[in-house]
């Protein structure tokens, strides 16, 4: 089938077929990624702009890997700050790297909704969101969705439990819609400073405790916690006291199903939102994540800049 | 030589009238308002069947950007605005640049209407100085100069001494206090309603708190100090609810809705639309319905525009870095027709909603057809159905949600003081 869709920048849109046309497609290209020799000519002569309003290594360098080993030449810019203290308007930015025949911009930037603004105003680029704001992150939750049916073989009456700062997870938002499309049933929680309105309308279960989140769960996704001085902040007292009561440690990992997965986006901060013991345990899976995040976004690249030609 | 209107239906709330009548102007004031007047041979005769003929429609709450922002906004575009959307009066907010605090500038703003403007202009002062939330304005200096009102539009005052001591001043010149109430540290750097809409698009919510709260400390502050408040823009139901129990008690409040607040959801801001985004937000389809409650009970005094004109350099970007505000003086007499379709209003209880109990709120002397009063009228089409295009709006901006909608109603003709300054028929 062909792929319906001229950008990635919800999982909300995407239908049960085109999630399975993409983790499908995905699963061809991890084997590209075994091999010695990790480059195939698919998109020669496609030009890949990444285009970064926030720091990050994991998502650019995977977005980056993945357009190198499908022969794409792939630009990555790095804007320090935002376009309005930058002096130039998003719009033109990226207008500029339309006018340079640029195929695909791959943007993450700090405000929700940068992305809609760029597909509303380019003509001919593909807009891939990597991430804006507090809205979405689909790549990374195409590669959650990946990585957990190679473990569970389908993702249809799944339990998956996501635990940490809600409010302002993109990650959580496009899990959620993505694993509910797929059949999964989803589980949100975290300190309730964190938990915001209207969870349950979008979808989620919602809960305050995390042993009752993650009872009988097939799947754990632990969120980064952000708590950027160390005194505590308005949404919460201090890093021990999240530790303490919101935690993946090996006692509460028990309450989940004996083969549930544990997964977390990354960075970890250890000893705060995951134990180290989990985090290296048996159950983890977290770098299987990022080795599927390559090809995710392979079969992104793909679909948008190249499927269509056969 | 005299102007005499004729044929038209005459609504004039403030007198009880609706009757088909002639309205006979003379030297810029109303001579008389009866039927089968007999022009002389040198008047002026406007034909207003099949047209309502009402009192220049009074907006309390504009913003005209004239001094500082003049490439959003100027005096001359604005009242030209209000003209075309039927006002012939409007009360401009003080949050230009310089900030209206002070007689200059509100003298400045006054004589541009005359000399230059389609509409008079009644200014608002702020309520301290720089609109810095710290010291008072010379209030009874800026009434003197024609100054109706004191208001930090824009912002809250947070300070709770400092408001209860403006209330105090104001009270003793006569003059109303203009709250935007809404509690900064609970908004909370909110962009929008908050609920579910704002969890889905990931964008930081302002609850209907922000505003609650707030205007429950304002009321309590006028409470205690017999001061007049209104209180601007009201989105939220448990507000109208405060202000219904106030009023109840006999509390000297009064307040405003604006179309946009009894007319969108927050829905209109699905797709990140900047021109949705205004403060306070959009609110639920609950609010919207408490709004239209609040408007039939008599609760909600008035009907005004907030029109906040914005160029689009401020607003042609991400959905959080965009300006807030919508224009608002060119839609809001077809939006407030609406009310009368949806069974909310009788159109006479529209027209007093946008002339004379504005006029009464900021005691204004226009808003009705009294003998001698300035003949501000406005002819209004019923059904004249139109398209909101950048074509068809005057104000200098073009910051609307209502793009490419069609609205039905419009001021065709509208005079002030016995000159038209607006006319399409």
């Amino acid at each position: 089938m062909a792929f319906a869709h001229k950008h990635i920048i919800s999982t909300k849109v995407l239908t049960r077929a085109e999630i399975d046309l993409i983790l499908t497609t995905a699963q061809s290209f991890k084997e590209i990624n075994q091999r010695d020799i990790k480059k195939v000519p698919t998109l020669r002569g496609k030009s890949i702009i990444n285009l970064f309003y926030e720091n990050s290594t994991r998502t650019r360098t995977s977005f980056e890997l993945a357009g190198k080993r499908m022969s794409a030449d792939t630009i990555n810019i790095s804007a320090a700050s935002s376009s309005v203290t930058k002096g130039e308007t998003l719009e033109d930015t990226a207008k500029n790297i339309e006018a340079m025949d640029a195929d695909i911009i791959v943007i993450r930037h700090p405000a929700s909704g940068a992305p809609d603004y760029l597909a509303q105003r380019l003509s001919r680029c593909s807009v891939i969101n990597a991430g804006d704001g507090a809205h979405e992150h689909p790549s990374q939750a195409l590669l959650d969705l990946m990585t957990i049916k190679e473990h569970k073989g389908t993702l249809e009456g799944l339990t998956v439990a996501i635990v940490g700062d809600i409010a302002r997870s993109r990650v959580a938002r496009s899990d959620l819609y993505a694993l509910r499309t797929m059949g999964a049933t989803v589980r949100l929680a975290g300190p309730a400073t964190m938990l915001p309105p209207g969870l349950d309308k979008l979808g989620a279960q919602v809960y305050t405790d995390i042993n009752a989140a993650i009872k009988d769960a097939d799947v754990i996704i632990m969120l980064r916690i952000q708590l950027e001085r160390e005194g505590g902040s308005k949404l919460l007292p201090t890093k021990r006291e999240y530790a303490q009561f919101f935690a993946l440690n090996p006692e509460n990992l028990k309450l989940a199903k004996p083969d549930a997965i544990v997964m977390h986006p990354g960075p970890l901060n250890r000893g705060v939102e995951i134990s180290s013991y989990v985090a290296d345990g048996k159950q983890n899976v977290i770098l299987e994540q990022v080795e599927n995040g390559v090809a995710v976004r392979m079969a992104l690249l793909y679909l948008l800049a190249g499927g269509n030609d056969d | 030589m005299k102007t005499i209107i004729k044929n038209g239906r005459v609504i004039d709330p403030a007198q009880n009238i609706d009757a088909v009548l002639d309205v006979v102007i003379n030297a810029g004031c109303i001579e008389s308002i009866t039927a089968q007047v007999q022009p002389a041979a040198d008047d002026q005769v406007i034909d207003a069947t099949g047209l309502l003929v009402t009192p220049g429609l009074v907006d309390i709450h504009v913003h005209l950007r004239d001094p500082g922002y003049e490439y959003k906004e100027d005096i001359i575009s604005g009242t030209r605005a209000a003209a075309a959307g039927g006002f012939t009066s409007v009360a401009c907010m003080p949050n230009t640049n310089p900030s209206n605090d002070n007689k200059a500038i509100t003298r400045y703003m006054i004589q541009k209407a005359q000399l230059e403007g389609y509409a008079n202009v009644f200014p608002i002062c702020s309520i301290t100085k720089g609109q810095k939330g710290d010291s008072l304005v010379e209030m009874g200096d800026l009434k003197q100069a024609g100054c109706v009102g004191f208001s930090d539009d824009g912002l809250n005052v947070e300070d709770g001494a400092m408001l209860r001591h403006a209330m105090e001043y104001a009270q003793g010149f006569d003059m109303p206090i203009i709250a935007h109430s809404e509690d900064e540290s609970i908004k909370d750097g909110g962009v929008m309603n908050e609920g579910a809409l704002s969890t889905e698009l990931g964008l930081t919510g302002n609850p209907w708190v922000s505003e609650a709260a707030s205007v429950a400390r304002d009321i309590m502050l006028a409470e205690l100090t017999g001061a007049h408040l209104h209180v601007c823009h009201i989105s939220t139901r448990r507000s109208v609810e405060l202000i219904r129990e106030a009023k109840q008690r006999g509390v000297r409040v009064t307040c405003e809705v604006t179309p946009h607040h009894f007319t969108l959801t927050e829905e209109a801001v699905r797709g990140y639309n900047v021109n949705a985004k205004v403060g306070p937000p959009l609110r639920s389809a609950a609010d919207v319905a408490a709004m239209k409650e609040g408007l039939r009970d008599g609760t909600i005094d008035a009907i005004a525009t907030d029109h906040a004109p914005h160029h689009i350099d401020d607003k042609n970007m991400e959905f959080i870095y965009a300006a807030f505000g919508m224009i608002g003086l060119e839609t809001a007499l077809p939006l407030a027709l609406r009310l009368v379709d949806e069974g909310v209003l009788s159109l006479n209880e529209v027209i007093a909603c946008l002339s004379c109990k504005p006029a009464n709120v900021l005691r204004i002397p226009r808003g009705t057809l009294t003998t001698g009063a300035a003949a501000d009228l406005t002819l209004i089409d019923l059904e004249y159905t139109w398209e909101v295009t950048r074509q068809s709006i005057r104000s200098r901006s073009f910051n609307t949600p209502f793009e490419d909608q069609n609205m039905k109603g419009k001021a065709v003709m509208t005079l002030c003081a016995g000159k038209v300054v607006h006319k399409e028929i």
